[in-house]
């Protein structure tokens, strides 16, 4: 294992973070700190509480999983793409380093970042509503999980994008949607019958189910079949990777 | 002595259907430099980019140090240092960051002394805390060169390293290659110059249309294919060639005042005997006599063009 290597990848992408501070850290937690003002003090405060969960308290987890998950995703494809459309992406791929390492590299460093975001929105969080946390080990493993995944996945779309306008494409058409419409919000229960089960085909529901239940213990889906769906996309994902590296494709010619 | 690197029968053609590598077979001998010459478009970088990883072979197969370059790739890569033709850099880095980036890629800990002597000799010590961006293109290439030689190499590729350079560059590059040579790095360059290759290599591979068309020592190549050119000063002008030269391939020069006599250095005769006797014979006398040998343009000129 080429432990200098994973290190070189994950302080580089870190450095980066630390460059581009006001827009990976700073714009998230301003535009949720608006969320919060918005829906949860202006509007929330006319909206009954959801299984004994005031409105605002409620939207905390859905919150920061948004922002997670949109982070995730535009971080870690950046991260990757960004050295192959100027070619720096030479130095890695001659480097004595596996697939496996180039991986950890760029998504424990996305990763990473989207939890001390997770972290810092939950804190600025605190500012507007008293949260409460009743499995913190569950929250936290949630928050991990769903950072791997979401990096892994971006990694993939950076990848896989031939132009910074596709890099745009997918968070913006497929992501953006998925989570406004997966219960971040609101509680699906709160919907009629069928969109409830239009609901259940959407994998951010199970997200933001798990993640709400180690707050406040009540959840849309069990916990378990969470989880089993965060680690159903987390195993597609680095399926998908594998593949990637083992062809070439996009990267090598 | 084992060869460096053995290339075997290795082709690649691109995804648009282009064969850019037809069957190449070539063996790169330790601590030499080899220079490999050929027009654009010919095939040197794919070639290279193959050894070092970043493009994948269609066919054949590679090693270095008598390891495969797919199957043991980590140890194949540790020993190589690629100076790729295109000048890429992350512009926010420092000079010091990024060389200190690209050991940790080799799966190397921090050196900073190796590092500081390394920046000395390239002439970048005093640039060492700037920003990637903030550097001329001369100055890029030369932190190029240093990441190359991050994890101290054993082989060396400069992939066209003077295109666009200035003189300055181009001679320390010169001086720091015969360094390098002299401490028993393999050298490999590409150029379509020729004269650098004439100046720097060893051993020379032409290369063209995906094919090694010759590989020579540059030595032997230049006498093999190489035209010698004698000079004939003469004491009297003349107007015309005399009748008694017309069986020779002489020319007389514009002026009048030359004899010039074009011979082939592998010829079993090359005729200067033949020549001066009959000259003396016809009373024509020379002041001075110079002769000069093809450079490696000519004889790559005429490799090209006899394949064409
Ligand atoms: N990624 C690619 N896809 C298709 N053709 C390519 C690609 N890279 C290089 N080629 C073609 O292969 C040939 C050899 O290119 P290259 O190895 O770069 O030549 P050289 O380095 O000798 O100038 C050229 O005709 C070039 O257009
Ligand atoms: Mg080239």
């Amino acid at each position: 294992m080429n432990l200098y290597a994973i290190k070189a990848i994950y302080t580089f992408e870190m450095a980066r973070t630390v460059r581009t501070l006001m827009q990976s850290i700073v714009s998230p937690v301003l535009s949720t700190s608006l969320y919060f003002v918005v829906f949860g003090a202006a509007i929330g405060s006319r909206i009954e509480a959801i299984d004994g969960v005031s409105y605002a308290a409620f939207l905390v987890p859905g919150l920061i999983m948004l922002s997670v998950l949109t982070q995730s995703i535009s971080n870690a494809s950046f991260g990757i793409h960004f050295p192959k459309f100027i070619g720096t992406i030479y130095e890695v791929l001659s480097a004595p380093v596996s697939p496996f390492e180039i991986v950890v590299g760029y998504v424990g460093a996305a990763a990473t970042k989207s939890v001390i975001l997770g972290l810092i929105i939950l804190a600025t969080a605190t500012l507007f509503v008293s949260v409460e946390i009743l499995h913190p080990v569950w929250m936290l493993a949630f928050l991990v999980l769903t950072s791997v995944t979401f990096s892994l996945f971006g990694f993939l779309i950076g990848i896989w994008a031939k132009n910074f306008e596709q890099l745009q494409i997918i968070p913006l058409l497929i992501i953006t949607p998925l989570v406004f419409l997966g219960g971040s919000f609101y509680s699906i229960k709160m919907l009629p019958p069928v969109w409830q089960t239009v609901t259940y085909f959407n994998p951010v529901l199970y997200l933001v189910s798990g993640f709400r239940w180690s707050f406040y213990g009540n959840a849309d889906v069990n916990v378990g079949l969470s989880l089993l769906m965060i680690l159903l996309f987390l195993a597609l994902c680095l399926y998908a990777v594998s593949w990637i590296f083992k062809t070439g494709y996009q990267i090598k010619t | 002595m084992s060869p460096i690197i053995q290339i075997e029968s290795l082709s690649k053609i691109y995804d648009t259907g282009f064969e850019a590598l037809k069957s190449v077979s070539l063996d790169v001998e330790d601590g030499e430099i080899l220079a490999l010459l050929g027009p654009n478009g010919a095939g040197k970088t794919t070639l290279i980019s193959i050894i070092v990883g970043l493009v994948n072979a269609t066919g054949g197969s590679v090693t270095v140090d008598g390891r495969d370059i797919v199957d043991d790739y980590r140890h194949t890569r540790a020993l190589i240092g690629l100076v790729p033709q295109e000048i890429t850099t992350d512009a926010f880095e420092t000079v010091w960051a990024t060389i200190t980036h690209t050991r940790g890629l080799f799966g190397l800990a921090a050196d900073p002394a190796y590092i500081e002597q390394l920046l000395k000799d390239l002439s970048l010590w005093d640039k060492k805390g700037e920003k990637l961006m903030t550097l001329s293109g001369g100055m890029k290439r030369r932190v190029m060169i240093a990441k190359a030689l991050s994890h101290k190499p054993r082989i060396l590729f400069l992939d066209e390293p003077t295109a666009g350079v200035d003189v300055e560059l181009r001679k320390d590059m010169w001086a720091l290659v015969r360094r390098l040579k002299d401490s028993g790095v393999t050298i490999i360059l590409t150029t379509h110059y020729i004269d650098e290759a004439e100046e720097i290599a060893d051993r020379v591979a032409v290369i063209n249309h995906g094919e090694i068309i010759v590989v020579e020592e540059k030595a032997e190549l230049m006498r093999k294919l190489g035209q010698k050119t004698l000079f004939l000063d003469l004491q009297e002008r003349l107007t015309v060639l005399p009748e008694s030269l017309s069986a020779f391939n002489v020319a007389l020069s514009e002026d009048g005042n030359q004899l010039i006599y074009t011979y082939d250095t592998n010829a079993e005769r090359t005729g200067i005997t033949r020549l001066l006797a009959t000259l003396n014979d016809s009373g024509i006398r020379f002041r001075d006599l110079s002769t000069t040998q093809s450079s490696l343009e000519d004889i790559f000129v005429k490799l090209v063009r006899d394949e064409a």
